[in-house]
């Protein structure tokens, strides 16, 4: 690891102002980006860690009805104190890593970092979250930009992601058993107006929102409908751990599989 | 350098570290509590878990200043306060939970972890919560019994290795 100086801010206000120096880099819960600097593939001057941010953790209900994570919220507070409130982002929260990771990889961290197989843009992008920053609001559409792209600009914080609840959901994972990422996984959220289908893990754009799978869904919401869809290749993630076809195929049955537990 | 102060097992303790000093670093090299053991260093395989207030963590995956103010507990502050075994490590001993040792400080600090938040894990809760704990020597199976055993749980049902 390279070295740099280390910052740890207690209020946002602060951090912001951290994040101003020159080539500084902000830290999440650092699951990505301690193991990212070891391998010297970063080389912040300063890192400015968002984990003694108080204002910036838990999991409430806004007087809207929608769900409210801090953007420092750990992955294990997610599962634990999101359970009633939204189950299935609890039990994606809940799967993310193992116990270790889940105790400081944080959802702000997750979302600014979009690996393109995290479980987290998921979930955004398919109950159509907000996430606001210490600027704006950025709607989920807009948000994920492509492999490790966000719409984020530098020095921008993730202060929360607002969660709509949809009436079902469900995440399901293809679990890539040695990183724990999902090789492939489908987050498929039932509104009243509409069923929305996001896909992590399977694209060389990343997450991406499945159209087609959720307007047959939202004409009929079972597993059925969309065993006739056709899912191409093109586009899709080939490595070692699975081929395109192999993904592309993932993304139909695990949609299913995700409509069917809802 | 800055100051870091923390408490760790109990015990208030503080010293001058580099921003990219990592808290298992700062237990082994500077307190000497080399009990944590590094094994992979790119946060696999669980040999260096310790508990951050509370929670599980891989220590080489934190930074030492991340954990100002902090209480850690380390495979040396599981011990009885006589020295002698605690209910986990013992159950590790009496249940061959372990061959060459490694990884086991890891194992005890998420067993400790996982009976924390569940008193009577199943086996396949135990098998669950050990993910992120590799251990090449055992086959994982006395390990699971072991954690069992330290649950209080009857352990005659699962096969002996």
């Amino acid at each position: 690891m390279y070295a740099f100086e280390f910052a740890r801010p207690r209020t946002i206000a602060e951090a912001v102002k951290a994040l101003k120096r020159d080539e500084a880099l902000a830290l999440g819960g650092g699951q990505t980006l301690i193991p990212t600097l070891k391998n010297r593939l970063a080389s912040p001057s300063v890192l400015v860690s968002l984990t003694g941010i108080a204002e910036m953790k838990g999991v409430c209900r806004t007087d809207d009805g929608m769900v409210a994570v801090g953007g420092g919220t750990p992955h294990a507070v997610v599962a634990r104190e999101a359970r009633k409130l939204y189950p299935a982002l609890a039990a994606l929260a809940g799967g993310i890593g193992d116990p270790a990771v889940r105790s400081r990889g944080t959802i702000g961290g997750s979302l600014a970092n979009n690996d393109p197989a995290a479980c987290y843009p998921a979930a955004v992008l398919a109950s159509g979250a907000t996430i606001v920053t210490n600027r704006r609001k950025i709607p989920a559409d807009k948000f994920f930009r492509g492999m490790f792209s966000t719409a984020l600009a530098e020095g921008e914080i993730i202060i929360e992601v607002r969660f709509p609840v949809p009436r079902k959901a469900s995440y399901q994972k293809f679990r890539q058993p040695a990183s724990r990422f999902a090789l492939t996984g489908v987050f498929v959220a039932r509104f009243d107006d509409g069923v929305r289908v996001a896909v992590t893990g399977a694209s060389e754009g990343g997450v991406y929102r499945w159209k087609e799978a959720e307007k047959a869904l939202t004409a009929a919401f079972r597993p059925s409908a969309v065993e006739g869809l056709k899912v191409s290749p093109k586009g899709m993630i080939g490595d070692l751990h699975g081929t395109p076809e192999y993904r592309a195929n993932l993304v139909r049955v695990l949609t299913a599989r995700a409509v069917a537990a809802a | 350098m800055p100051k870091v102060t923390m408490t760790v097992n109990g015990m208030a303790v503080s010293g001058e570290v580099e921003g990219r000093t990592l808290l298992s670093d700062f237990l082994r090299d500077d307190l000497g509590l080399t009990g944590t053991h590094v094994g992979c260093d790119t946060s696999q395989c669980g040999a260096c878990v310790v508990h951050l207030d509370g929670a599980p963590v891989k220590a080489c995956s934190v930074f030492a200043l991340d954990a100002e103010g902090a209480k850690v507990t380390t495979i040396e502050g599981m011990a009885n306060p006589d020295g002698s075994l605690g209910v986990i490590q013992k159950a590790f001993q009496d249940h061959h939970g372990l061959q060459c040792g490694f990884c086991t400080p890891g194992m005890v600090m998420s067993a400790a972890a996982l009976l924390k938040e569940n008193r009577k894990p199943t086996e396949a809760e135990i098998r669950a919560y050990l993910d992120g704990n590799i251990c090449r020597c055992t086959g994982y199976h006395n390990i699971v019994k072991a954690v069992l055993a330290a649950s209080g749980q009857d352990v005659s049902r699962i096969a002996a290795e």
